[in-house]
């Protein structure tokens, strides 16, 4: 019985959120660290955005005000930005040295 | 019940596209998580009453920048083995060591009582929808000169992956 009113009583806070949020975090600065390849490095920043924009959201909806969506709106942008500048540097680079490992990268001369 | 089941769904599913990003060994299926992820995302953000953005992360992120990334990889080839040694020694025992940390440490934030946001923040009783309306009316007024400087932060980021992806050589060569 007691169990039974613990489950309908679960009620989902900002703190699971931000958890949730912290857990996917961690997750992309692993990734960050473990692999070579430029591509995957470049996803695993993706996943570190996107782990700051569910904090913006959570807190937007903590506090009942609606900036942290619009800032979530500005973070989309300079991601998308962000995408579009590294992948061109990552297939020109490709292009001269036939790799995307960010290992073989010694010279930022192009 | 519903509330709670709305959020664990979706968060297991953006922990486990996570770990598929970071772990998968073919380029493809890294994509594949992460789109897993990013939907997951946008559902979660529907709950929490954000709907434009969910609209947005779907159409932006889900769409648009996954579709960027299958290109790069369909161009650079995915038979390509990714080297596994380190090149600084003990780098991948290192940065799990501190991964390791920052998870027991986000544990026990969670677990323990003392950092409860609710007691130090109590949340607010707001019931409205991000509707595109309702961002709108703050994005064109309070907003309004962050969001001209992003457009033109995006021109610039165009014209520099057109300028950074044109093979000058073989343009040349080939005239």
């Amino acid at each position: 019985m007691i169990l039974r009113n613990e489950i309908v009583m679960l009620e989902v806070t900002t703190d699971w959120y931000l958890t949730l949020a912290a857990i996917l975090f961690s997750i992309g600065f692993l990734g960050m660290m473990i692999r070579k390849n430029a591509l995957i490095m470049f996803m695993c920043i993706e996943l570190m955005l996107n782990a700051v924009n569910l904090t913006f959201i959570s807190a937007s909806k903590h506090f009942g005000q609606v900036d942290g969506q619009v800032f979530v709106f500005f973070v989309l942008v300079v991601a998308a930005a962000e995408v579009v500048v590294g992948l061109a540097i990552i297939v020109s680079i490709f292009r001269k040295q036939s790799s995307a490992s960010v290992d073989v990268l010694n010279v930022s001369r192009g | 019940m519903v509330e709670a089941l709305l959020f664990f769904a979706p968060a297991s599913l953006i922990i486990i596209g996570a770990l598929i990003v970071i772990f998968a060994k073919n380029p493809v299926h890294n994509a594949m998580g992460l789109v897993m992820t990013l939907v997951s995302l946008a559902i979660i953000y529907i709950t929490l009453n954000a709907t434009f953005v969910a609209m947005v992360q779907m159409l932006v992120y889900a769409g648009a920048v996954m579709t960027l990334f299958l290109f790069v990889i369909m161009m650079i080839g995915v038979d390509k083995k990714e080297q596994t040694t380190d090149s600084i020694k003990g780098q991948t025992f290192l940065v799990s060591g501190v991964f390791l940390i920052l998870i027991s440490l986000l544990a026990y934030v969670a677990i323990s009582s003392d950092f409860k946001w609710d007691l130090w923040f109590p949340p607010v009783e707001f019931d409205a929808e991000g509707t595109p309306q309702l961002i709108a009316g703050a994005l064109f007024t309070e907003w309004i000169f962050p969001f001209e400087i992003i457009s033109l932060l995006l021109i610039v980021a165009t014209a520099a992956a057109i300028a950074l992806a044109y093979d000058t050589k073989k343009r040349n060569s080939n005239a």
